[in-house]
This record gives C-alpha cells, structure tokens and sequence, in this order.
C-alpha cells in the first residue's frame, strides 16, 4: 500500500510521545473510515475548523442512549465518515481488564467498527470510536452476548466510575468498585432511558485524594472519609526521619489545621485528631507511618459541573457523614440520591443541572425536600446578609410554643 | 430467520463484574494494603498486610487507541502480569505485577515501541483532553494535536518525579469542558471569539426557540418572531457556544477567530488547600495547526516558572497564592488586561477588597 500524504496530520507522527496519527494509521490500514478520518483531519487542519455536524438520534432498541450520532458535513468527499457514530460501552468498575475482555472488544469492534477506541472517555465508558448506523445494532448484540452493556448518554444518569479503591490502595475509605458496581446495576434504567431535566453524574473517590475528580465534575460526589484517630507508626515516622524526611518542613509545617507535631529529639508525631480535617496531605507524604483511622465511611457532596451555565461548581457538603455497607444494599445513600433525583425532577428546568437548581431555589428548600438536616459542615462560613426567610408554619409554631407556654403559667 | 439488525440484545446487563478482571495478588489483598512506596518515576509498589507485593508500570497515553495497540497491551498483560491490566481516570495504561524482577523488561519492551513509562509521583501527570477536530462538532480546536505538541515538548517531566509538586495539565476543546480542565493546575481550552451566525430558516425548522433563549448564560438571545427564528445581542454574548449545542442552527466555529485560552492554579484534591478552580492567565493564542508552536511555547514557559520557583510540596496555585497573582503575571511575563477581571455572576468576591497588595515593575 502506497502511503498517502497528509503533510500536515503527518507532523504529529514525529515526537517522543506516544501519536494518536500513528494509532488511527493503525487502524487505517484495515479500515476505511479510519483512513478517511485522516483526511478529515488534515482539512481540518487546513482550514482551522470542525467537520463534524451536530449529532442526530441514532441508538439500539431499548435505549434512549449510548449511542453519540455522528456525520461529517463533507460527506460526498468522505463517504466512510458520512456516519461515523460513537458507542460508549460502560467500563468495568476501576477500569480493571483482563486481557481476554480487552481482545473480546477488539474483536467485536474489528468486525463493527473503525478499530479506534478512547480508553477511556471523561465519564469513564471505554469509547467505540466510529461506526455506521447499521452496524449499532448488531454491534450492540455481540456486545451484549459477550457481557458487556452500553453507558449512558443525553439527560440520564451518566456512567457512574470509580478509583481503584481497595483493589490498589490504603487510603480507601470503602469499597469503591463495589458501591459502583451496585448503583450501576441497580439504576440501570435510570442510565439507559434518559428521562430527566439534564445529565447526572455520579463519581465516586474512596479517599479526599479524590483521584475521580468527582468534585469538579459529578453532580453526586461519594468521597471517603473517617471519623476517628489517624494510625500512627512511630518505627516507620523514624525510618523516614533517618531516611532524611525533613518532617517538620515537608509534613507538618504544611497541615492546614495545625492538627499535627513533631518531636524532632524523640522522632515522633502526635496528632490532635479533633482538628484534624483529614486533607491527606500527612498521610500521603508518609504512607509508611501515616494510616486512615478504622471508622470509615464517606463524604457526601452535590452540585459539581463545569461551566456552562451559570459557572463552574465545586461539589458542596449534604451529608458529612455516611457509613457505606454493602451488608445493606447501601440503602441509606440510595435513599437520599432518590429524594434528590425526585425534588430535582419535579423542579428543574430543561438542560438545568442540580447544583444550578439549588443556586435558583436556595439549599432551605433543597434541605426540606430531602429530609437532610442543615450542620455547619455544610458551609465555609453562615450568611452575611440578613435576607433571609422564615415561613408561616414556622412563625406559626413559635406562636403556638408560645400559647402553650403561657397556659402553663397561668396553671 | 431473524437478522442481527432485527434481533433484540439482552438489555440492562450491566457492567463486566469487576472482580472477574482482578488478579489474584489483589482479590487476596483486597482492602488489605498496608502502604505504597514509589520504585522509580513511573513504578509503584504496593504492601499487603499479608507481606505480598504488587508492582504498578504506569504507562502515557494519547487515549486514542487502535486495537492493534490494545490487542499489543492484551499480550503484555499475558507476558508479564497473568493476564491482567487497568486504566487510570487519566488514560493511563498501568500493567500490574508482582514478579519485581519483570518490571524492567516490561518497561523496555514498552519503550522500544515508544510507550513512555512514567506520571507517578511529583511529575508531570498523562494530559486528560477531549474529542476535537477528531470527532467533536462543538470543537473550537484540535485536542489530540495540541496534546500531542504539548507532550512531546513536555516529554522529560512526565519521566522525571522530582518537581515540586505532582502536575495535572488538561485540555478541553470547547467551554463545555468535557472533563476536569477547569481544576486543573494547567488547563488550555478551545475558545470562540465571534457570535453565533443566525441561519434562520434552520432555527425555524428544527430549534426549540424557548430552551435557545434559556441557553444563554447572559441573556443575549431574544426570540424574533416574525422570522420564528432569534437574535443575538453582539454587545452581551460572550461566544460560550451553548445555543449552538441546542440549536444546530447557530454555528460559531470560525477558522480566523477560535483558538485557545489558558487557565492556571486549579486543582481537585482536598490536600492542604482543597479544591480550587483554574484561573485565566492568557485569553487568547490562535490555533496554529499541526503543532500549535505559540502555545506549546506559553504553557513551556508557565510550567518552568513554577519548577523554578515553587517550594518542594507546593502544588501550582498554592505556589501562586503564596507568591500572589500579581507577583506570577511579573513572573510569567504576561499581560495583564480587562478580560482577567471577572464580569459574570460571581466577580466581586473576586476583586481585592484589601490593601494588602505586592508592588510589581
């Protein structure tokens, strides 16, 4: 096969790091609509602009989503990207593989496909990279026959993901992979019919490291937290010490709440742990000595997204504590997701995320909605302008406290 | 007999069961880790309360995978680590193992292919990006191409960990933001710079006029009856896109005009500071296709100011917090205009309400 010339597109195959040109030439060899893709791409590098047209609705039967439509507006030049559609194929909790699963997905997206993939897309679903319409269904068949489902995509639940959790690491609050493996399972359809104002996304950290980034990006944050004493090794606090650990500079001049000591002489630490605000900073610069305490659970935080609308949200604090068994199907955070999902459905506007209806309706009414109890946790500080309400009910009990008061006297 | 197209799949299955994909060191450690320690950049060593040990080859990715590649990553697995592999949240490849004295051949059977082993640590971490120009319609620039230049300039600091702090640079193509870029200790972003082009007759036929109109964070789209089509107010829009990814009617994309914003000092850890979001540092570099040189030199400059001058543990922004934002435009050598000055919902808790201030040259 003669190589084709793409001068432009071919200046990304130099360099030390891995070229996704390389990686779609790949697939070029076998395939069309890869080969084309390259072409697409040079033009768009000629003329500084998108070919792709806005998505239209394409899907399998039985589903509202999982399936991203996909034309290109040059379709008479590129005939094979005419339709070139993306199939999001819902991950494995962690993204653990073994290589079996990896070669099954090749296969069935060799015979479907463009043989490109995202490992893996921002939500987390490993991405098929390209297909005709025709092909979504019976794709979706082998799919299905070999195990693996469709995620989310539109107004539904997005694909909740995880981090390695206990599989990999010491800081995990809870089981991870575990708590995402079940709420997929038992919300799918919730995450395959889209019936909500807008998307909903769940992320879920077993430790503040936070490595989902569930803060900034999900709607629904499940981060892992403790309740008690941080464990300390004073063996292994030494053996960083006369390893050269500057810990005074390195550790604990760096704790935000001050929370932390150390005795340089007797090369110890000491950890005021009612102070302690578990940001992880200690721990993760000396995992040796420096455990998570043993009454474990999570964080729980509502409202992050990025930008558009209204500006980029963090998560905010709903509930700072929540113990996560699996003994008990994780009901208790199963019933507040839902509490939220219905106040969030009954109220919201087209395409408004959660965190913009609370900003519109105020966390009084998200708080009465969902039976969460307002604590200071919730907030960096209480309200500094007096613009506050008070309903009748409430005025309306005072005075009734009031009357039975006075009866009470007069008796 | 029924075709694979009429046939029904089994719906609602769900994920792969996650457990069926662990190796054994970890369905026999699970929940069990006792601490890690870092071999080299790029290797990672993790202790069970039972004494097993799990080695980690972290591997970079363009995320954009052949299954050529991945069939070659499947084999690896089977090579060198029982059939067993994962995926981070920021496209990493990570091959695990528990036979120590396989790392290194795994690494060099890596490298000679040109799959860099390393972002573990204080490094430079895998960039997170979007679709682009590859596959995205909303797409203001290119995020495979300008990931690929800024990582082959970048490439010595994803293979080294001795930086100050770990490093998360991340892309978007568009203000949709797909992904974390707006927490990130470096973002670059697609941007627009012209408004919408109205195509009426499109709008009529296929846009929702009232969710068009709800679409705009500033109010700048008025329904125009007569034409049941809309206007755009040129002095309030601000180009964030968002009509035109309800109203395919409305295109913005704009060869001349889109290129690519840089944001700084985010992050999303609750380490020390906790979350904070990126902060604008350069409104505008054009797009510069294949290699985008303007930008790969700005973001070069962004990232060695930082090595240079932040304490050891100091993570971007909390570097700029305690330098102050002043300080960094001095250092950085960059303008500073009115388009830094936030002018939407929530500017004023951001003015400086003190003076307490640094004087700058």
């Amino acid at each position: 096969m003669t190589e084709k010339r793409r001068p432009l597109v071919d200046e990304l195959k130099k360099g030390k790091f891995p070229s996704f040109v390389k990686e779609i030439e790949k697939s070029a060899a076998k395939n069309e609509a890869a080969d084309q893709l390259l072409d697409l791409l040079e033009r768009s590098y000629e003329d500084k602009r998108v070919h792709w047209k806005h998505g239209g609705i394409v899907g399998v039967r039985g589903y509202g989503g999982g399936v991203i439509g996909r034309y290109s507006d040059l379709p008479e030049e590129f005939p094979a990207l005419a339709e070139f559609h993306t199939m999001r194929v819902n991950q494995p909790s962690g993204w653990f593989y073994t290589s079996d699963s990896i070669r099954k997905l090749c296969d069935i997206w060799e015979k479907h496909g463009s043989g490109l993939t995202n490992m893996h897309g921002a939500t987390g679903d490993a991405i098929l990279l390209g297909t005709t319409t025709e092909h979504l269904q019976p794709c979706f068949n082998e799919l299905s026959d070999a195990g693996f489902d469709l995620g989310g995509s539109g107004s539904n639940l997005r694909t909740p993901s995880a981090c390695c959790g206990p599989a990999r690491c010491e800081y995990a609050c809870f089981d991870t992979l575990d708590l995402c493996h079940h709420i997929t399972n038992y919300y799918q359809d919730e995450l395959h019919r889209p019936m909500w104002p807008y998307k909903f996304k769940i992320k879920i950290s077993g430790c503040p490291n936070d490595c989902t980034a569930s803060i900034a990006r999900a709607d629904f944050s499940i981060i892992g937290t403790w309740r008690d004493a941080i464990r300390i090794n004073q063996e292994a606090v030494k053996e960083y010490a006369n390893n050269g650990m500057n810990i005074q500079a390195e550790v604990v001049d760096y704790c935000p709440t001050k929370c932390i000591a150390y005795d340089a002489e007797k090369k110890e630490i000491t950890v005021d742990n009612d102070n302690c605000t578990r940001c992880m900073h200690c721990i993760s610069a000396m995992p040796k000595a420096l455990r998570i305490g043993k009454d474990r659970g999570a964080t729980l935080l509502l409202g992050g997204k990025a930008t558009i609308v209204q500006s980029a949200f963090l998560s905010w604090v709903i509930k700072p504590f929540i113990k996560l068994d699996k003994e008990d199907g994780y009901q208790e955070l199963k019933d507040i997701l839902e509490s939220i999902w219905d106040w969030w459905d009954e109220n919201a506007k087209v395409r408004e995320r959660v965190g913009e209806l609370v900003y519109r309706k105020g966390m009084g009414d998200f708080l009465r909605a969902t039976g969460l109890e307002p604590v200071p946790q919730m907030v960096r500080h209480p309200r500094e302008n007096p613009y506050f309400f008070w309903r009748p009910e409430e005025l309306e009990a005072e005075k009734a406290a009031k009357e039975v008061a006075g009866t009470e006297v007069d008796e | 007999m029924m075709t694979e197209a009429e046939r029904f799949a089994k719906t609602d299955i769900g994920p792969p069961y996650f457990w069926d994909m662990l190796p054994q060191v970890i369905k026999d450690n699970y929940g069990k880790w006792l601490y890690h320690e870092k071999v080299k950049p790029g290797v990672l060593k993790h202790v069970g309360e039972t004494g097993d040990e799990l080695y980690t080859v972290r591997v970079g990715s363009p995320r954009l995978l052949s299954i050529e590649t991945l069939r070659w990553f499947a084999d690896l697995a089977d090579k060198y680590c029982d059939g067993h592999l994962r995926f981070t949240s920021r496209h990493n490849v990570e091959f695990l193992l528990t036979d120590a004295s396989k790392i290194d051949p795994l690494i060099e059977e890596l490298e000679a292919e040109g799959w860099p082993v390393g972002g573990t640590g204080k490094s430079l971490k895998n960039l997170i990006h979007t679709q682009g120009w590859i596959h995205c319609h909303s797409a203001a620039t290119d995020a495979s191409g300008t990931v690929k230049a800024v990582m082959d300039d970048l490439y010595e600091y994803f293979k080294r960990d001795d930086l100050p702090a770990k490093l998360k640079i991340s892309m978007a193509c568009c203000l949709n933001m797909c992904g974390a870029v707006h927490c990130s200790d470096i973002a670059f972003v697609g941007v627009h710079r012209k408004v919408p082009r109205v195509d009426d007759a499109g709008v009529a036929n296929a846009c929702e006029i009232p969710n068009v109109v709800a679409s705009c964070p500033t109010g700048a789209i008025r329904p125009n009856p007569k034409a049941k089509s809309v206007t755009i107010n040129e002095e309030k829009c601000m180009y964030c896109g968002n009509c035109f990814s309800v109203c395919p009617s409305l295109p913005i994309a704009d060869p001349e005009y889109d290129g690519v914003a840089i944001f700084v000092g985010g992050k999303v850890s609750n380490t020390r500071s906790g979350p904070a979001f990126s902060k604008l540092v350069i409104p505008y570099i054009p797009n510069e296709p294949p290699r985008w040189p303007t930008l790969v030199k700005a973001i070069r400059n962004l990232v060695e100011i930082w090595v240079k001058d932040a304490r050891k543990g100091e993570r971007y922004g909390e570097w700029i917090e305690r330098i102050g934002w002043e300080r960094f435009f001095e250092m950085a050598n960059l303008p500073f205009t009115d388009k830094h000055i936030d002018d939407f919902i929530f500017s004023v808790p951001t003015f400086r309400t003190t003076t307490q201030f640094k004087f700058t040259k």
